[in-house]
């Protein structure tokens, strides 16, 4: 508008000087050279504003020059900071009290294995989680996540996952290769940021050291159906909690399962079987300074159900998840105990938990969660030692509330009663999980 | 041996009147303007509901199963189905469809964004730094999204492109007649003021010259806050806006809490086809926002 004001300014002034030199002139010669400034200041006002639209579209034009689908020349930039990848970190952290000492505590009969444990008492910063993500190219994707965790007051860089993905294989395939979780149970594959409650379940922590994870490769189908069905199988190096040693030249576990599902009116479901077949040679589980060895198989296969409700089918006003997983892990093969020789063991230990989220309305949920892990005594040879099985089963029962402001920032209070671990008492806690960068969509 | 094969013929003829397109569209009325365009020869589903927020939608395994069936994915796009879409597609192995494929398209991507940013920050809510992505509110932005959608389906199924681009030209000859009536009926709502729920009724105020004075939401895509409407509550205490606008999938509570203390009508509008019982496709769609707007201003 400035520009145009300039220009009428300019009119007026032409407009006066004309008048000082031409005042002796008739009224007729003065009104004509009125109507024809008057004119020539109309033409150009119109030719300014049609030239500001024009600037206007330019301007609006460029700002979506981002767009490939506008713009191809976009691509032809040589700024290499436009292919940067996605990056997000997630932040978590607990406050926790224990009612009684947890110290050393571990569950009679069922040694935590690989990560898993009680949460830290008082204050502790919980991983630090950085995802990079984006396409290699026309046929393959790629995601790292870089867990830094604080072990003996020092940080540790983990490499968590680092896989690269096929996004270009016909008839419903794909592969994965390098390090991830592998694709059984529900929970399995799921990031710390998308568990419901701040610990994973019993036979989660015992069967899996909370998640297995490990290098290989993973192939999965999608049948063409309406119903969905997908199956996928995976090969393993076998290092990492349940395997350990990479058994088998660097080959040391596999696994297969399947995953059906679809959709039941205002609700989804989706159901699924796993087997995981590891082999093990001295793999340590329990306390970490006298841990129990283990040299021989293992397998551990589950079930799952989940069943996801929500009012109309709109999942951010009300809804509510109702989920289910039995697992049952067998192993055959050598146990060394802290001070003994290798005794022979060969027992089906039973896991599994039901939990219930339920959101009343935007930003709030509620949860509970029942978990419990049972067995027959695997001999007398282990009486009195870390695998001797209680009588009681381990069981927990856990309550959870938390309060996301928006899906990128999460407040979490929980309550277990815990009769699994020795101490048998009552945990508090409040979990903080935030994201900021680049948030991948959540599988169901 | 005539026998056989003639019962063999048979037994493949179902497949052979199966050569339909399979369109999967993120929302009603993507699926809509596919069926406008495809007739019979299309095959639609929509991951969405009216009643459904698209922002939030779970990635469940009758999606992905659609999906991998889809020759053709269409989607709003400008990132409003982030939170989703991309699970879909990765976990449904169906290469024809995925970003950069002849199957995948975006609407948005066609139309001139409003609002469109370089800079975000989380703390301005939940926006879309590449422009607001609801562009369905504008019947002119539908017309620009037909033709491409028309001649993509003729693409991709090239044995019935010539009944592709007739429809697409009947629908665009019928599309244009009716803009200009819903423009003409629309004509007293020129520069009235109204407040929305949520700013996904930009490109309809635009089109019909309404002045957006007010969201419900503080803050985008987080819900309405006590304090921030007790804010327009005294703002508006004495009228200074013709509507309180909310769609379907949106809580009602806070427009009509605003609605009884400012005397300001709250209008709910359809978004997208089957938002209303009269909104059943996209031109009855446009035909029922307009009696609503009317019919609230009536009063």
């Amino acid at each position: 508008m400035r520009i145009i004001s300039k220009w009428s300014v300019a009119a007026t002034l032409i407009t006066l000087c004309a008048t000082d030199v031409l005042a002796q002139n008739s009224e007729q010669d003065l009104d004509a050279l009125r109507t024809e400034v008057a004119a020539l200041r109309g033409e150009y006002e119109a030719r300014l504003a049609e030239l500001e639209r024009r600037l206007q579209v330019a301007e609006q034009n460029a700002r979506q020059a981002n767009q490939p689908a506008q713009v191809p020349a976009a691509a032809s930039s040589t700024s290499q900071s436009a292919f940067n990848p996605a990056i997000g970190v997630i932040f978590s952290g607990n406050a926790w009290n224990h009612s009684k000492n947890p110290d050393g505590n571990d569950i009679q009969g069922f040694p935590y294995g690989g990560e898993a444990g009680l949460i830290s008492e008082g204050l502790s910063l919980g991983e630090t989680e950085i995802d990079i993500s984006a396409n290699v190219d026309d046929k393959f994707t790629a995601w790292l996540t870089l867990p830094v965790a604080i072990e003996d007051g020092e940080a540790v860089v983990e490499v968590e996952e680092a896989w690269i993905e096929t996004t270009a294989l016909p008839a419903g395939l794909s592969a994965r290769f390098g390090r991830f979780f592998s694709g059984i149970g529900y929970l399995n594959s799921k990031h710390l940021h998308a568990w419901d409650f701040a610990d994973q379940p019993l036979p989660y922590q015992v069967f899996l050291g909370d998640q297995y994870i490990d290098d290989g490769l993973q192939l999965r189908w999608i049948a063409p159906t309406p119903l969905y069905l997908e199956l996928g199988a995976e090969i393993m190096r076998g290092e990492r909690y349940p395997a350990a040693g990479a058994d088998n030249s660097g080959l040391g576990s596999y696994s297969l399962y399947a995953n059906v599902g679809g959709d039941a009116g205002n609700s989804s479901w989706l159901a699924g079987v796993s087997h995981l077949d590891v082999s093990a040679i001295d793999r340590p589980s329990g306390p970490e300074d006298e841990p129990a060895l283990f040299t021989g198989d293992a397998a551990v296969s589950g079930m799952h159900f989940v069943w996801k409700w929500a009012e109309n089918g709109n999942w951010k006003q009300r809804n509510f998840v109702l989920q289910s997983e039995l697992m049952w892990r067998s192993e055959d093969g050598m146990y060394t105990l802290p001070g003994s020789a290798p005794l022979a063991y060969d027992d089906t230990q039973f896991g599994w938990y039901m939990q219930a989220v339920y959101q009343p309305f935007p930003r709030w949920r509620f949860g509970t969660r029942i978990d419990a892990l049972s067995a027959d005594n695997p001999g007398a040879q282990f009486a009195g030692t870390l695998l001797e099985v209680p009588v009681d089963d381990p069981m927990r029962f856990s309550l959870m509330a938390d309060w996301s402001n928006s899906e990128f920032s999460r407040l979490r209070l929980q309550y277990t009663r815990d009769e699994a671990s020795r101490l048998h008492g009552h945990q508090f806690g409040l979990q903080y999980i935030h994201s900021i960068g680049a948030h991948g969509a959540h599988s169901f | 041996m005539k026998k056989l094969t003639a019962i063999l013929l048979l037994a493949m003829l179902p497949f052979a009147a199966h050569a339909d397109l399979r369109v999967f569209a993120c929302e009603p009325e993507w699926a809509a303007l596919a069926m406008e365009l495809g007739g019979d020869h299309v095959t639609v589903s929509s991951a969405t509901t009216a009643y459904q927020d698209p922002h939030y939608i779970q990635a469940r395994p009758s999606l992905i199963a659609a999906v991998r069936r889809a020759d053709l994915v269409i989607c709003s796009g400008a990132e409003l189905e982030i939170g989703w879409l991309p699970a879909l597609l990765q976990k449904a192995n169906n290469r024809n469809v995925s970003p950069g494929a002849s199957g995948y398209m975006e609407a948005s991507a066609f139309v001139l964004r409003i609002g469109a940013t370089g800079n975000v920050d989380r703390s301005q809510g939940d926006i879309h730094p590449r422009g607001n992505p609801h562009v369905q509110t504008d019947p002119h932005n539908i017309a620009i999204v037909a033709k491409a959608l028309g001649e993509r389906m003729a693409e991709l199924d090239s044995a019935n492109s010539a009944l592709y681009e007739s429809k697409l030209a009947s629908f665009s000859t019928r599309w244009a007649t009716a803009i200009a009536s819903w423009e003409e009926r629309a004509a007293p709502l020129r520069g009235l003021r109204v407040i929305t729920h949520h700013n996904s009724w930009v490109y309809l105020e635009k089109w019909l010259g309404l002045e957006e004075v007010a969201n419900l939401e503080a803050v985008p895509g987080l819900p309405p806050t006590v304090s921030h409407l007790s804010g327009l509550a005294s703002r508006f205490r004495d009228g200074g806006a013709s509507f309180i606008v909310r769609s379907t999938y949106q809580d009602e509570k806070s427009s009509q809490w605003l609605a009884e203390r400012s005397g300001i009508p709250a209008v709910m509008l359809p978004l997208t086809v089957g938002g209303s019982d009269a909104a059943t496709d996209l031109f009855t769609l446009f035909d029922d926002i307009i009696d609503r707007l009317l019919g609230a201003l009536a009063k």
